[in-house]
C-alpha cells in the first residue's frame, strides 16, 4: 500500500523515523512533491545530505530505489535503455544454424529481435515501466554532471512519465516514481528544467538539529560528544574554508572517534582526527592557524550546555 | 477565485514588483500547493512559495523581503508595502533568460552581416590604435573586426562516442542493424571514437578605474566571443564580483552592454582582485566551471587588496584550469615591467601573459588561446 503523508509534520516524524532529520522547509517541499506529484530538485553544497533524501523516501514508502548517477556523456543508452547486442546476434546465428532464416523476410527477422526480451533497461526505463504496487523512487544524481542534451530529454521523461522506445512502443508509468534531483551547482541546470520541478535549497542544519542528526546516525556516541562535534564544525564553518565540513563529514568524524573509544575531543584527537572532516590541505592549515586549543575549548564548553 | 488562487496572484504581483521572474506555471504550482497546505499558516504559505517561486538560491534574500511585506500586508491591508523595498527591488538586477523571443527580434532587424564594410585603411588604423583613445564611432567599427575574432581553444576529448570509420571501439548497435543483411553474419563492422568538445572560455574583466578605458572596448569583445560561441561565461571584477554571462547572450551588443551595464554597480571603482578570484573560485570556478576550462583575466593587476591571497587564489585557479591568460592592456607602455603588487603575485601563475591594449594585441590574444602550447610547457616540471 502506497504512504501518502497528511501535513508536511507528518512526512517531518516519518522521515525522522528512518533516519533522517529534515528541517520545515525540506519535509514541506517533499510532502509537495508527493502530493503534488511533482519532481524535487535538491541543490546545496556537497555533503549536505541531498542525495540521503531519496534514500530515506525509499526506506519510508517502500518503493525500489532507483539510482541514476549522471556523468558528462551520458546518453540514452546509458540512461534509458540499451539493446542486448550480444544476444541478438546469437539470436541471429541460431536462426541461420536451424534454417528458420531461409524462410523468414528481412523485415520479420529484424522484428524478432526487437523484442523486449532482448531489451536492456537502465535506470529510467526502470522507473516508469515499474510494476508494482508501489511506487520506486527515482534519484537522479548530480543532474549538473549531465550535459544539457541530456537534460532536455530528462524533461520530456519527467513531464509525461512515459518513454518510447521506437522499436516498441510506449511505456508509461502505472504509479509515477518519487523523483528526486540533486544538484551540487557546478553550472546552473535550465530554467525550464526547474520550473518542472519543486526547488529546496538544503543547507547546512543548525546546531540543535546536527547533533540529533549525529545522535540518530551513530547512536554509539554520548550526547555529550555529537555536542561537541556539531559545536566544532559549526565553528569550522565560521572560517572561510574552501570545504566547509557538511554532515556527511560531521557524521564521519564522529563515526572515526566513536572508533577511538573517545567521550570528549581534546587537542591530540582533533589533530588525528582532522582528516575525517577537512579534505584539504589549506583548510587544515587554516583551522590550526585558528588554533586547535581555541575550537576544542569552544566545543567543550557548547557541548557541556543542555 | 477561491483564497489560494487570490493570494498566489496577489504574492506573484509582489514578486514580480521585486524583479523577481515568476513565471505564470510556477504560479500555477504554487495555487495547488496552497491548496493542499491552507492559507492560514505563515511557515505553510512560505515554504510553499519557497517550492515552487524560487529557483536560485541568490533570490532566497529577495522572496524573503517580499514575503515579509506581503504577509504582513495581508494581515492590516492599509499598511504599504515599504518605499524602502522598492527601491531594493529596483536595484537588484532582474536575472531574466535572454532566450525569449524579444531579444531575436531586435537581432532579426538587423542584417546578418555588417553591410557597411570596413574601409582597408580604417581597419588599419584601428587594428594598432590603443583602446585608451578610441572615439565612440571608432569602437562601434572596431565591434565589426572583433566579430571576425573566434575564440577557439584547443578541444578536448568528449566523452560522448561517436561513430567513426576509423575509430577503435566496436559499435555493436549499427554493427547488429548491418549484420541483419548478411543474414546475422557481422562482416562489416561498425566503429566508434570519443568526439572532441570545445573547452570553456571563461573571462575575467577587470572594470576598476585604472581600467576604464579599456574595460568597455573588452566588454565589447567579451559580447563577441559570448555571441560567437557556445561556452562562454563572463564576469565583471570590480569590488565584488558579477557574473554577466546571462546579460551577454542577446545577440545586440548595445542591448548586451546596457544590461550588463546595469547588472554591474561597481563600474570604475576600485579593485579587489584577490577576493573577487576568491569568490569566483568557491562559487563557481572550482566547483566545476573553470575544471579544464581556458580563463581569460582581463586586468592591469592594480590590486588594492592583500597580494598573499590574489597569489593563493591564482594558484587555486591553475590547478583546476587547462590554461590561464592574463591580457593586461599596460604592457605595451614602454618601460613596463609587471611592479603593479598583485601583478606580480599572480604572474607565476599565469601561462601566457599578453598585451591587449588593441585589436591586433586582440589577435594574439585569440592566436594564444587557440595555441596548445603553453600548456605543453606546463606539463614539463620547471
Amino acid at each position: 500500500m502506497a504512504v501518502m503523508p497528511i501535513s508536511p509534520a507528518d512526512v517531518a516524524s516519518a522521515l525522522t523515523m528512518h533516519g533522517y532529520i529534515p528541517d520545515d522547509g525540506l519535509a514541506t517541499a517533499v510532502y509537495l512533491s508527493m502530493t503534488l506529484r511533482r519532481p524535487l530538485l535538491l541543490e546545496g553544497e556537497a555533503g549536505v545530505g541531498k542525495t540521503e533524501v531519496a534514500k530515506v523516501l525509499s526506506r519510508w514508502t517502500g518503493g525500489e530505489l532507483i539510482r541514476l548517477q549522471c556523468y558528462e556523456g551520458i546518453d540514452v543508452s546509458q540512461a534509458v535503455y540499451d539493446w542486448d547486442y550480444g544476444r541478438q546476434l546469437l539470436h541471429l546465428r541460431a536462426a541461420e544454424a536451424t534454417g528458420e532464416s531461409r524462410s523468414l523476410t528481412t523485415s520479420a527477422l529484424e522484428a524478432q529481435l526487437y523484442q523486449e526480451q532482448f531489451l536492456l533497461q537502465r535506470a529510467l526505463l526502470q522507473a516508469v515501466s515499474h510494476q508494482g504496487d508501489v511506487a520506486p523512487v527515482l534519484l537522479i544524481d548530480e543532474i549538473d554532471r549531465a550535459d544539457d542534451e541530456f537534460e532536455a530529454y530528462l524533461l520530456e521523461v519527467l513531464s509525461e512519465y512515459a518513454i518510447t522506445v521506437p522499436e516498441l512502443g510506449r511505456f508509461a508509468a502505472t504509479r509515477p516514481p518519487l523523483v528526486v534531483l540533486t544538484s551540487n551547482r557546478t553550472r546552473d541546470v535550465h530554467d525550464a528544467l526547474k520550473r518542472r520541478c519543486l526547488y529546496h535549497w538544503v543547507q547546512h542544519p543548525d546546531f540543535e538539529r546536527e547533533v540529533q542528526i549525529v545522535r540518530l546516525r551513530v547512536p554509539q556516541v554520548l550526547d555529550r560528544l555529537a555536542r561537541q562535534v556539531a559545536a566544532a564544525a559549526e565553528t569550522m564553518r565560521s572560517l572561510n574554508l574552501y570545504k566547509p565540513p557538511g554532515v556527511a563529514e560531521t557524521i564521519d568524524w564522529a563515526q572515526a572517534l566513536a572508533a577511538l573509544g573517545r567521550s570528549d575531543i581534546d587537542e591530540h584527537v582533533v589533530e588525528a582526527t582532522l582528516g575525517a572532516v577537512l579534505k584539504y590541505r589549506e583548510d587544515q592549515d587554516r583551522v590550526r592557524q585558528h588554533g586547535v586549543a581555541t575550537l576544542v575549548r569552544h566545543a567543550l564548553e557548547r557541548g557541556a550546555v543542555g | 477565485m477561491t483564497p489560494a488562487e487570490r493570494m498566489a496572484v496577489a504574492f506573484a504581483r509582489v514578486l514580480r514588483g521585486a524583479a523577481l521572474k515568476v513565471p505564470t506555471d510556477s504560479v500555477l504550482a504554487f495555487v495547488e500547493a496552497l491548496g493542499t497546505l491552507g492559507v492560514e499558516q505563515r511557515a505553510d504559505v512560505y515554504w510553499a512559495g519557497r517550492a515552487t517561486l524560487v529557483r536560485h538560491p541568490e533570490d532566497i534574500a529577495l522572496y524573503d523581503t517580499a514575503f515579509a511585506a506581503f504577509w504582513d500586508e495581508m494581515r492590516d491591508a492599509p499598511v504599504p508595502v515599504d518605499r524602502e523595498q522598492v527601491d531594493l527591488a529596483a536595484d537588484l538586477a532582474d536575472d531574466s533568460d535572454n532566450d525569449d523571443g524579444d531579444d531575436d527580434d531586435v537581432a532579426g532587424d538587423r542584417p546578418e552581416r555588417p553591410t557597411v564594410a570596413l574601409r582597408w585603411s580604417t581597419a588599419e588604423v584601428l587594428r594598432h590604435k590603443d583602446f585608451a583613445t578610441y572615439t565612440e564611432t571608432e569602437l562601434r567599427d572596431a565591434q565589426l573586426l572583433m566579430q571576425e575574432l573566434r575564440f577557439i581553444g584547443p578541444p578536448r576529448r568528449s566523452y560522448r562516442l561517436r561513430p567513426d570509420r576509423r575509430g577503435r571501439r566496436p559499435d555493436l548497435r549499427a554493427t547488429m542493424r548491418a549484420s541483419l543483411r548478411a543474414a546475422g553474419e557481422p562482416i562489416d563492422r561498425r566503429w566508434r571514437e570519443p568526439g572532441d568538445r570545445l573547452r570553456r572560455l571563461v573571462l575575467l574583466l577587470d572594470i576598476s578605474g585604472s581600467m576604464e578605458p579599456y574595460a568597455r572596448a573588452m566588454l565589447r569583445f567579451a559580447h563577441a566571443a559570448v555571441s560567437g560561441r557556445q561556452k562562454v561565461e563572463a564576469f565583471a571584477i570590480g569590488t565584488r564580483l558579477t557574473r554577466m554571462t546571462k546579460e551577454l547572450e542577446s545577440r545586440d551588443p548595445d542591448t548586451a552592454l546596457a544590461r550588463a551595464g546595469t547588472r554591474v554597480h561597481d563600474w570604475s571603482g576600485g579593485t579587489r582582485l584577490g577576493e573577487c578570484l576568491r569568490t569566483f573560485n568557491d562559487q563557481w570556478g572550482v566547483r566545476g566551471m573553470a575544471r579544464g576550462a581556458i580563463v581569460v583575466i582581463l586586468s592591469d593587476g592594480w590590486d588594492r587588496g592583500d597580494p598573499e591571497l590574489l597569489a593563493e587564489q591564482m594558484r587555486r585557479l591553475r590547478r583546476v584550469s587547462h590554461q590561464v591568460v592574463w591580457v593586461n592592456p599596460l604592457k605595451v607602455t614602454p618601460g613596463y615591467a609587471p611592479l603593479a603588487r598583485g601583478m606580480a603575485a599572480a604572474l607565476p601563475f599565469v601561462d601566457d601573459f599578453v598585451e591587449g591594449h588593441s585589436l591586433a594585441a586582440m589577435q594574439e590574444l585569440a592566436r594564444v588561446i587557440a595555441d596548445n602550447r603553453s600548456r605543453d610547457r606546463r606539463r614539463t616540471p620547471k
